[in-house]
């Protein structure tokens, strides 16, 4: 039987669950959406973002989205690395497909066996004191846990937003998505703007992968569970807008909580990625797209 | 070569491997790894025909592979029938898997292919998981029968039938390579709008490609259940089956049947060695690093090297 309780509440649930994809799935609206860059190896930064937040939490008791707020730039400028690694080996050669892919895929792989040999398969969890009580409206339950990452991820897509459309680089970066050739005709250097914007993509992660430990004990291979759902946000969200992706985000979360509450948690990631290959077939550029 | 006397001269090798191996080692370690390498000959040899020459990644490889050994699960529930009949049934059914992904993707170029394979991946594994008959998320045993229909132990009967897989697999890659079939799915990869004006179907050519690379994936996947005696949906649809599936033909080379076999030969060897000598979380380190520097240093593999070394001379 549907109940009318259940159902606000999975609703509701599905929401903060969107706004915290938003976080997981900005990273790669940045670098696959704007940049034409593939990074598919994207769940691995979220996940050295979590073990990150984990470490010094159980070392030192900070708060976790602080730590993921401060470690941002070190993220910004291992980014920026990667990038200029994946610049000279690929886009200067201009073989970016398959070799590209691979290059992620790899990177990908690696990022978890190493946190698998660093930190083992057990799952970590961080403690806050907002992980635990809950507030309660009439029926509808909003646990901190949930609420406060979808906040501030809310609030981090917020920032970018207004930097992206108010200042000289966030223009710059639009404008390397829209037609590169035509930046380069005003005197901008296409390649210092991307190395930047796949910096910023990659801080992202930080702060995304600290929100994600909050949400839920995490061990290094759960982020495969999250490529394709990144993905599925991001195309379902027509790539290149913030909006758009939100939306995607709120509609995946909703529709995976309403799964797993009426048909268990086991169903949950097959109509996700049902949903992606389902958009890819009928309608590629997106719910929102032209 | 001829295609014919390819045929020919590669069973003749296939032959005499399965000859001295089972003649001179008496080891039964041996063809526990030795499995494993053919294993990867057959899938990374299978990845190939859609990745190298009709250029669609596909990262699902662990669907194809698993659902080939789950037919041969509910085979070996329902019924007695021998493993090569297995393999069959494997083979019809991730072809039929592959059909499906190839209809169902026919306007996605590219990444998005790529991601697509991904997602199917995961929407198998969930079926799978769900799936009480086959086991569920628990895992299933499965009893080996208790002689192996050949001489030898049941591990040299499956090595021998993994064998035969592994040179047809090959002997297959090397026809297509030389056919219209194989021009026209190179025509695909390098320019797929060219080929479509140019006259080439490629519609169809696309569907027989994910059919046949998915067939051949799930092939050498029937016979996983009887190798491991324990199957579950996390270790039978694990990821490293795309990683090296992907890395092993393009640590080889792309363009020719030999690639993803020398690639599938070092690979497979390295990580055996491993696996016994030092760790098996290191050893799919060293795949992963290595997938990197070739990627980086060498895109067109270890064929590539050689043949720009004799281009040279």
């Amino acid at each position: 039987m549907l109940s009318l309780d259940l159902a606000v509440n999975a609703v509701v649930a599905g929401l903060l669950l969107g706004g915290f994809y938003a976080a997981v799935t900005i990273g790669v609206t940045i670098s696959f959406g704007m940049l034409d860059i593939v990074n598919i190896a994207h769940p691995a930064f979220i996940m050295l973002g979590s073990f990150v937040a984990y470490f010094v939490n159980s070392s030192f008791g900070i708060d976790p989205i602080l730590i993921g707020v401060v470690m941002a730039p070190v993220f910004f400028l291992v980014g920026m690395a990667v990038y200029q690694i994946y610049f000279y080996a690929f886009e200067q050669r201009g073989e970016e497909s398959i070799q590209g892919l691979a290059f992620f895929f790899g990177l990908l792989f690696v990022g978890e066996v190493a946190l698998i040999l660093v930190f083992g398969v057990d799952y970590r969890f961080v403690e806050a004191p907002y992980i635990g009580p809950a507030l309660h409206f009439g029926m509808i339950d909003l646990p901190l846990r949930m609420l406060i990452p979808c906040l501030v991820s809310l609030l981090m897509l917020a920032v970018l937003q207004l930097f992206l459309g108010r200042t000289f680089i966030g223009r710059a970066i639009l404008a390397v998505s829209q037609d590169r050739l035509a930046l380069q005709l005003m005197a901008a250097n296409p390649t210092r703007i991307k190395r930047i914007a796949f910096g910023i993509s990659i801080a992202t992660a930080s702060v995304a992968g600290a929100l994600l430990i909050i949400i839920q004990p995490v061990e290094p291979s759960i982020g495969r569970d999250y490529i394709g759902r990144i993905f599925a946000i991001c195309v379902l969200g027509g790539m290149t807008s913030f909006p758009g992706m939100l939306a995607g985000a709120m509609l995946i979360g909703i529709v995976e909580s309403i799964t797993a509450t009426f048909y268990g948690p086991s169903w949950a990631p097959a109509v996700a990625f049902g949903f992606l290959l389902l958009t890819l077939a009928i309608r590629p550029a997106g719910i929102l797209g032209r | 070569m001829r295609t014919a006397s390819f045929w020919i001269v590669s069973f003749v090798v296939a032959a005499a491997v399965l000859a001295l191996s089972r003649g001179l080692i008496a080891n039964e370690y041996f063809f526990f790894a030795g499995y494993v390498v053919l294993q990867y000959i057959v899938l990374s040899t299978a990845w190939n025909i859609l990745g190298g020459y009709t250029g669609y990644t596909n990262f699902g490889v662990g669907a194809f592979f698993a659902v080939g050994a789950y037919s041969s699960v509910v085979l070996h529930k329902l019924t007695s029938v021998p493993v090569p009949v297995m393999i069959l049934a494997g083979g019809l059914v991730s072809g039929v898997l592959g059909f499906g992904m190839g209809y169902l993707t026919l306007r996605l170029k590219g990444v998005f292919f790529a991601i697509a394979t991904l997602a199917l991946a995961i929407v198998a594994q969930t079926l799978i998981v769900n799936w009480d008959y086959v086991g569920g998320s628990r895992g299933i045993y499965v009893i080996r029968p208790q002689q192996a229909p050949l001489l030898g132990s049941y591990i040299q009967y499956l090595y021998s039938l993994m064998l035969v897989l592994a040179w047809i697999a090959v002997a297959i890659a090397r026809t297509i390579e030389r056919s219209r079939l194989g021009l026209g799915f190179n025509a695909i990869r390098d320019d797929e709008a060219a080929a479509e004006a140019g006259g080439v179907p490629t519609l169809r050519l696309k569907l027989i490609s994910t059919t046949l690379s998915g067939a051949l994936m799930g092939m050498s996947g029937a016979p996983l259940p009887y190798y491991v005696t324990y199957l579950d949906p996390a270790s039978s649809f694990n990821l490293s089956y795309a990683v090296n599936s992907v890395a092993m033909p393009l640590i080889g080379g792309m363009t020719s049947w030999a690639g993803p076999v020398i690639g599938a030969v070092l690979l497979g060897t390295i990580q055996q060695l491993a696996t016994v000598t030092i760790s098996s979380a290191l050893n799919l380190l060293i795949v992963g690093l290595l997938l990197i520097a070739f990627v980086i240093i060498a895109p067109n593999g270890i064929v590539g090297l050689v043949q720009a070394r004799a281009r040279l001379r």
